[in-house]
């Protein structure tokens, strides 16, 4: 379609597989990661080379990623969500127990974390299936794609990780959403959901999961005790005023008041030290991202990539909202680590690998057409 | 390959797709101005109140301790000192095998062992950054090994703070006093007078004498560093001080070598012995034996040791100079001589036959003056120089004890004279009012001539005693006795004013001179009581012998001293002042118990402390004697 002028700019990332505005809003956030980093961990050193290793091989993920087309994914899709939820299983009767949930399957020289596989396995496998048939899927299809969806959710969410599985479960979803389900269906849905909620909270929430909700709804509550992370994460937010306290001069997170500085509550030192300036400019970049993932979706041709890309995006912004929403006091806290700028291995690799499905179904199109129209 | 629908509408199923993903958009663009709203009112709504919290979390005062003020005598000699002690101390976290290396240093330092098990006490109970002491109070032989051998334990390091420390020991304790350990109590008082803030970083008290009167002044006010703390209450970097404010240093009117030579004096004896100037009421000594070494109080007094104080037969924690309530027998007879001319009773030549005893009318009972031939004729002067008891026995019978009372009261007795320490007790003046409301009795006749003689109910405390010959010394004046002379050090010395009571007044000033003449003659005349103690003296002074029973004899025993037990035995009693001219000191002596009485004891007791003083405050006078001999 547009692509004649685009090639004609950067005709070097596109023979990359690459897109160059998606590629410069990653690179962006992960060198803030750096940055930031440095100041959540206490400035050290150590953990920033770290970090810049892991985006290294996150980023190497994503270019390897894009550079095959969205086909292959297509139909390697059932294999890989099929593997994910043997893995998943593997984890509840053979997994590495840590922090009171089994997450971890011990494979000799690595451990590997199932749900983060799943990450990705769920919107492929969903986008698979409901691609099989003309859009808008029928009711059956849906039913079925829903049994696909709850699978391996009730696997994530047994181990126990319920954020994660919400997680797994939204990216489903979402295709199923983009899609076409009707209107009526997702408000009957919806209705649905918050009939369940009751049960949801007394049959298959932990204790613990109770507790971060009820801390969420009060934190004043148990101002030493579970409520402490959100008393102090508010406090170091607010006290970021509109320009911050400085790069490396937030008390809060320094002197360690904050808890999870450099992980799940790393937007927190951001607020603090660059304060509203910084965190609007922070989320105008996620923005960028998101809006662009968007736009590669609604470019691209092959309907299964387009849904892959859709799904995949909608799903980074919900991690983004979350995890902001959580450490800001408008959601109860998920355990859930700020895309590409919290401290952390697993999840990187994930998403970049995510955002190199989304390159590849950016760059690979004009195959596609010649496919669908020769 | 794969099996498609046949057809599929690209187009309606790219223009659904669309659709959707422009819904998605809105709704992600709805949901992130709802964080940025939430993050607004954060930062902006709530700054204030969370930027203050922010604080509140970080910034902690530290208080520090001032110096305590530094006590001098009135010639600069240091009587109560701050002296650092030496303690070894420990950053548990900064060392990796602590037990290996306090095992080394118990070893090095010869720590026995209940030292080493206190400090494992200690450590568990310690955060892991805080300093724990493994050693205190160590001695220069333990600070020299360790400083030698410091390099091979990091983490451990020799820490020094001021302690009170009194060079004199038993000497001053009644005087000075001491600080200890702030208690629950202390707490609670400095609590209630608002005080308590001011005492955030101090150990110690002031607890007896100077230093628990002039607690205020020598304390000084405790200052701030304020330090930005962790979440674990580790400070990070100090962010301001405001340093304390030394308690201000005081110098007392004490000469500690008169004080020296007042308690050498009472050697072994129980009794005090107060030496006050006469025109400011400085106190140049105030001996008080036994005592005890106030030292023991400042870090905390053994349990074993305090009770052994405390059940003492000798009594050292009392202050005999201002609790010791002594009958002060006929040291009082200048001012009953006094009140009677004074109240017209008798006149100066008004003389009465002493023939051993005094009779009441009507009553049939002797009794017997001291002396048991008689002074045959005697007038007031006469009375006052030989202590004639049965002159005072008709003088006292024709006032009445409550005409008594009341003039005695003037002079301050029944009243504190107001010295500033805590320790002092009004003693009793009684009259018969008093008797009435104490024992339901009503006062007889036969009292009366016991209050005459400075028995009977009536007790004193050697300082009413040496103010109220203060008060005959200059003819009514009554200066009260303090021991403060001013603030700060001898170099810049705030001087602090004499006080003075309501003086004394008498209808002829020359009834002062009748009384202060027979005073006199006390150490002067052949007759007076303390002639043979003031024998030679280089002086001229005014004195009265008193010898108080400390029983009650029936009227025809005899008291041998050498048969009763000690504590039977009489007190003697002696208050005088000197120059007899120009009175410059006031002296007043009160020993118990002793075989003899204020003529043979306490007189010479005083000659001995006025001597001293004499030889210090007029050397002049020495020297010329010893140009005039060569």
């Amino acid at each position: 379609m547009l692509t004649t002028e685009e090639r004609q700019r950067h005709p070097l990332l596109k023979k990359l597989h690459l897109d160059g505005p998606l590629l410069l809003g990653l690179l962006s956030l992960c060198i803030a990661s750096l940055f930031i980093v440095y100041s959540a961990s206490g400035q050290n050193m150590d953990m920033v080379v770290r970090q810049a290793i892991r985006i290294g091989a996150a980023l190497a993920t994503l270019f390897v990623v894009a550079q095959l087309p969205p086909r292959f994914y297509e139909r390697i899709s059932p294999l890989i969500y099929g593997l994910g939820v043997l893995l998943l299983i593997a984890v509840l009767l053979v997994g590495e127990v840590g922090k009171g949930a089994q997450r971890w399957l011990d494979l000799g020289p690595v451990t590997i974390q199932p749900s983060e596989i799943m990450k990705l396995a769920m919107p492929l496998m969903i986008a698979w299936f409901i691609n099989q048939r003309a859009l808008p899927p029928r009711l059956l299809r849906i039913a079925a794609a829903l049994a696909l969806v709850l699978l391996p959710t009730l696997l994530i969410a047994k181990q126990p990780d319920l954020g994660t599985s919400l997680l797994v479960a939204s990216a489903g979803l979402f295709v199923i959403f983009f899609a076409g389900l009707s209107w009526r269906l997702i408000v009957f849905a919806v209705m649905l959901i918050l009939a369940f909620l009751p049960v949801l909270w007394i049959y298959l929430m932990h204790d613990y999961q109770r507790q971060r909700v009820l801390t969420f709804l009060n934190p004043e509550l148990d101002p030493l005790g579970s409520g402490y992370h959100i008393i102090q994460s508010k406090i170091a937010i607010g006290s970021g005023g509109i320009d911050g306290k400085g790069w490396l001069h937030g008390t809060q997170s320094q002197l360690e008041f904050l808890p999870e500085r450099h992980t799940d509550f790393i937007f927190s030192v951001i607020s603090e030290e660059f304060g509203l300036i910084g965190v609007t400019l922070l989320l105008a970049l996620y923005t960028f991202v998101i809006i662009r993932g968007l736009i590669i979706a609604l470019r691209t041709q092959d309907m299964f990539a387009k849904l892959l890309a859709a799904s995949l995006t909608l799903t980074f912004f919900v991690y983004v909202f979350v995890n902001i929403g959580m450490v800001s006091g408008l959601l109860p806290v998920v355990g859930v680590p700020l895309p590409l700028i919290s401290y952390g291995g697993t999840s990187m690799v994930t998403l970049m690998a995510g955002f190199g499905i989304i390159m590849s179904a950016a760059t690979h199109h004009r195959l596609v057409i010649r496919d669908g129209y020769q | 390959m794969r099996t498609r629908t046949p057809i599929r509408d690209h187009d309606a199923e790219s223009s659904l797709f669309a659709g959707r993903v422009i819904f998605a958009i809105v709704v992600i663009i709805g949901l992130f101005a709802v964080i940025l709203g939430n993050l607004y009112h954060l930062q902006v709504d709530e700054y204030n109140d969370l930027q203050t919290r922010s604080n509140d979390n970080r910034i902690k005062l530290v208080p520090i301790a001032p110096n305590r003020g530094l006590i001098y005598d009135r010639n600069g000699t240091l009587l109560a000192e701050n002296l650092p002690v030496y303690s070894l101390e420990v950053i548990p976290e900064e060392v990796t095998d602590l037990e290996q290396q306090v095992a080394r240093i118990a070893n090095l330092l010869e720590i026995p062992p209940e030292a080493i098990e206190d400090f494992e006490q200690n450590v568990k109970t310690q955060r892991r950054f805080n300093h724990v002491t493994v050693l205190d109070d160590m001695n220069e032989q333990q600070i020299a090994r360790f400083a030698a051998k410091q390099h091979k334990f990091p983490g451990f390091s020799i820490e020094a703070r001021l302690v009170r420390h009194y060079p004199f020991d038993d000497l001053l304790t009644h005087v000075v006093g001491y600080v200890a350990k702030i208690n629950r109590r202390d707490v609670q008082r400095l609590d209630e007078e608002e005080r308590l803030p001011n005492y955030a970083a101090s150990r110690t008290i002031g607890k007896l004498g100077i230093e628990k009167y002039y607690e205020e002044q020598l304390h000084g006010e405790v200052g701030y560093r304020s330090v930005e703390v962790n979440n674990r209450g580790r400070v990070v970097r100090t962010l301001n001080t405001e340093p304390p404010t030394p308690g201000s240093d005081i110098v007392l009117e004490l000469d500690i070598e008169l004080q020296r030579k007042a308690t050498e004096i009472l050697g072994e004896n129980r009794g005090s012995i107060i030496l006050m100037d006469a025109q400011t009421g400085g106190i140049l000594a105030m001996a008080s034996t036994p005592s005890y070494n106030p030292n023991w109080f400042v870090s905390g007094i053994s349990v074993d040791r305090y009770r052994s104080l405390l059940n003492s037969r000798h009594s050292p924690l009392l202050n005999r100079a201002t609790q010791g309530g002594y009958p002060p027998a006929s040291t009082i007879k200048p001012q009953l001589g006094l009140l009677g001319l004074q109240s017209g009773e008798i006149t100066p030549t008004t003389r009465i036959w002493d023939p051993g005893w005094f009779e009441i009318k009507g009553v049939d009972r002797r009794y017997r003056d001291w002396l048991a031939w008689g002074h045959g004729w005697v007038n007031v002067s006469k009375a006052i120089r030989e202590s004639c008891d049965t002159f005072y026995y008709d003088l006292a019978l024709k006032l009445g004890v409550d005409q008594i009372s009341d003039f005695m009261h003037q002079f301050g007795f029944g009243e504190k004279t107001g010295i500033d320490i805590a320790e002092e007790i009004p003693a009793i003046m009684p009259n018969s009012g008093w008797k009435r409301a104490r024992y339901g009795q009503p006062w007889y006749a036969g009292e009366t001539l016991s209050v005459g003689i400075g028995q009977s109910y009536w007790t004193a405390t050697p300082m009413q005693l040496a103010a109220a010959t203060g008060v005959m010394a200059n003819n009514g004046e009554f200066v009260i006795p303090r021991l403060l002379r001013g603030y700060g050090t001898l170099d810049d010395m705030q001087v602090v004013e004499p006080k003075y009571n309501q003086p004394v007044q008498v209808d002829k000033q020359s009834y002062w001179q009748v009384v202060h003449d027979a005073m006199v003659e006390v150490t002067s005349s052949i007759h007076g009581t303390a002639h043979s103690a003031f024998r030679h003296a280089p002086y001229t002074s005014a004195g009265k012998t008193g010898t108080a029973q400390v029983v009650n004899l029936g009227e025809d025993e005899e008291y041998v001293a050498e048969e009763v037990a000690e504590k039977y035995r009489d007190n003697a009693m002696y208050i005088g002042y000197a120059p007899a001219e120009s009175p410059e000191v006031v002296i007043a002596v009160a020993i118990e118990n002793v075989v003899g009485g204020g003529g043979s004891i306490a007189a010479p007791a005083a000659r001995r402390l006025l001597d001293t003083w004499h030889k210090r405050y007029h050397p002049e006078q020495y020297e010329e004697v010893e140009s005039a001999n060569d």
